[in-house]
């Protein structure tokens, strides 16, 4: 069983989302760490991209920041390298294709399994032009995350059925972003993503409080939170990493309680 | 011909972008292939084109250039002579008509210049849609006339404060816009880029400029041209001059891009002649970028040409040789802006002046029996303020 696949196994999955290099990699490092300790089944590794066109203003602000601190792609990778050390819970890279494409696909997926990592999630790369990159990560046993959204209708089948590693099912149309309630039928998503997908589906986009967190999960196989994460870590920078840890044991308490 | 049906051109073109937004470029596509051969639809097109925009626009002989330049005899497609003044209204229309038939009642758009705000405004106000303008901060500053214009024709303009400030935030803005309200609202792109099947779409309703010379010119000359010159930015009004002369062989195909200051200074926005492949804003092609993909902080004098890529099918027809793409400075651009409006009475806008310039280098060296045809996309009055202040004097335009 690989790593991803164990993160859903015992119960549902907390998954968080931190930009890599906001606001420098040294604090990056104590959160991914903290995010463990409170109880996180996933880590999604934000590599920052100067213009992220499905970000709302909290993330594009943490690309931003991460990437005025010199962040770079290559550094990221010395960073998971440093995490997978010590780090057993699946960790997967959350970014854009120019920032894959341009590296060259290939020599991307080399450094980043290197690295040690399970999956990659591009949002601007929908099914359609998905098998590029996929060709290049299947030979190094990196799964590309499929994304299903609330627009996706009639594709869900399509799309879910050659799904790897877990579905992240959008849970509402825009961007990133915290939201007061998430209006999308999230149990009907679930259910045709489960009659054609062979991984567990976890719902992302507008989740902050453990009660949005708890809800999802019951829909679903889990929930990812990553604006409400990255607006702490903007609040205290440095000091970020107490209160990362006690938001995400909230969140994982949550979310783990659910049947 | 230059075409396949997933919107590639060569290596470039694609779809990527997130996938709340692909059933609605999916939609698109099936409106488009359903209405682009309809009679019914061509024929509302061709008459909001002819009674609406002015069209066919003028061919006009530029013989004091010609004289005082010494070379090819160089003739001016005046698409600055269009309702709204610039070729943008060609594609606005084709895409607003469209939206409607689809039953979409709203319309957002990008804008660099502001031409293409201004347009689509334009046409929201005549088909009775509500509209709204993505625009670079610093862009609203420098084109302030536009975004008054866009306001006045009852559209609303949304400053861009990301990034730069500029064409591409405004770009990355609609699109965020868009896919968090798809609905009853239309995309209206205003550029040959973007996920296809925009490239494809906006070509089409900008290649009535080269089916217009291509006649014009042989009613004239009997000939095709020698060469037909434009300026890139996303590329429309290139791509709509080059587009039926693509299987010409002996019509040279020229696209002028920005250089700013110089492609040798990072205040640059010559994407072909400093880019390299990538993907960006639902396309791959060229892209300036840095070495790890960022996309960079381009410049140029022209906030229309201000932009970090270039359309997949320019892309391609680089990668092919099919045309080429000239570096062209604002310095330049600014004495071609300056020389056109002596020579022949004619202001051009700050973009068209580009191409402009480059053809100021060129006839010279060519035969006084070449002829060039040079794609005036646009009217200067808009870029008048500027140009004053880059000569240093200072002038208000309220």
């Amino acid at each position: 069983m690989n790593r991803i696949a164990e993160a859903f196994r015992n119960h549902k999955a907390f998954i968080a989302f931190i930009t890599v290099g906001d606001p420098d990699l040294e604090t990056t490092e104590q959160i991914v760490h903290a995010a463990v300790e409170g109880g996180a089944d996933l880590i999604e590794l934000g590599i920052p991209f100067s213009d992220p066109t499905a970000e709302g203003p909290v993330i594009m602000h943490a690309d931003n920041v991460a990437l005025a601190a010199g962040t770079t792609t290559d550094k990221v990778f010395a960073l998971t390298k440093q995490l997978r050390a010590t780090v057993s819970v699946p960790m997967v890279y959350m970014t854009y294709a120019n920032v894959v494409f341009s590296y060259g696909t290939e020599k991307f997926a080399a450094r980043a399994s290197e690295a040690g990592i399970d999956g990659v999630i591009l949002p601007d790369v929908p099914y359609e032009e998905k098998d590029e990159f996929d060709a290049a990560f299947s030979r190094y046993d990196i799964d590309l995350i499929s994304m299903i959204a609330p627009t996706s209708e009639n594709r869900i089948a399509r799309i879910a059925g050659g799904a790897k590693g877990f579905v992240y099912m959008v849970s509402s149309l825009g961007v990133t972003g915290t939201r007061s309630e998430i209006t999308t039928d999230i149990g009907a998503m679930t259910a045709l993503v489960r009659k054609a997908a062979k991984v567990p589906c976890a719902v992302g986009f507008g989740i902050q409080t453990p009660e949005q967190a708890a809800k999802m999960a019951s829909l679903s196989d889990g929930a990812i939170v990553g604006s409400a994460i990255i607006k702490i870590i903007d609040q205290y920078g440095r000091e970020s990493a107490p209160r990362v840890r006690d938001y995400v044991r909230s969140m994982a308490d949550a979310v783990h309680a659910v049947i | 011909m230059s075409t396949n049906p997933s919107g590639r051109f060569g290596i470039h073109g694609g779809q990527y972008i997130p996938e709340t937004l692909m059933n609605a470029v999916i939609e698109l596509e099936e409106a488009y292939n359903h209405y682009r051969e309809d009679p019914e639809f061509r024929r509302e097109l061709t008459a909001l084109y002819n009674d609406y925009a002015g069209r066919p626009s003028l061919l006009y002989y530029a013989e004091k250039m010609t004289k005082d330049l010494g070379g090819a005899k160089i003739y001016l497609k005046r698409e600055d002579l269009n309702h709204t003044g610039a070729h943008k209204i060609n594609n606005c229309l084709g895409q607003a008509l469209l939206a409607k038939k689809m039953g979409k009642t709203r319309l957002i758009a990008e804008t660099g210049a502001g031409q293409h705000g201004v347009a689509t405004a334009t046409v929201a106000a005549l088909m009775g849609m509500e509209c709204v303008v993505f625009m670079g901060k610093v862009d609203t500053e420098r084109q302030a006339l536009n975004v008054y214009k866009m306001r006045l024709l009852g559209a609303s303009v949304v400053p861009v404060t990301d990034g730069t400030g500029t064409l591409k935030d405004a770009v990355s803005q609609a699109m965020r816009e868009w896919s968090s309200r798809i609905d009853d609202t239309h995309y209206c792109l205003g550029s040959v880029m973007g996920p296809h099947p925009f490239p494809t779409i906006v070509r089409d309703f900008q290649a009535v400029i080269s089916s217009e010379i291509r006649q014009q010119i042989l009613g004239k000359e009997g000939r095709l041209p020698d060469a037909v010159i434009a300026c890139v930015g996303g590329g429309s009004n290139a791509i709509g001059s080059f587009y039926h002369f693509i299987d010409d062989p002996g019509v040279q195909l020229i696209g002028c891009e920005a250089a700013g200051r110089g492609v040798d200074t990072m205040e640059t926005a010559a994407t072909i002649n400093t880019g390299r492949p990538g993907i960006f804003h639902g396309m791959k092609s060229y892209f300036c970028q840095n070495e790890y993909g960022q996309i960079a902080p381009v410049y140029s004098i022209s906030a229309g040409l201000d932009y970090p890529g270039i359309g997949p099918e320019h892309a391609w027809l680089h990668d092919i040789g099919r045309a080429q793409y000239v570096p062209v400075t604002d310095e330049e651009a600014v004495n071609a802006f300056e020389y056109l409006s002596r020579t022949e009475g004619i202001i051009p806008a700050i973009e068209s002046a580009h191409a402009v310039a480059y053809a100021m280098k060129l006839a010279p060296s060519m035969g006084k029996d070449k002829v060039i045809v040079i794609t005036i996309s646009g009217r200067g009055d808009k870029d008048c303020a500027a140009i004053a202040r880059y000569r240093g004097e200072n002038i208000r335009d309220d």
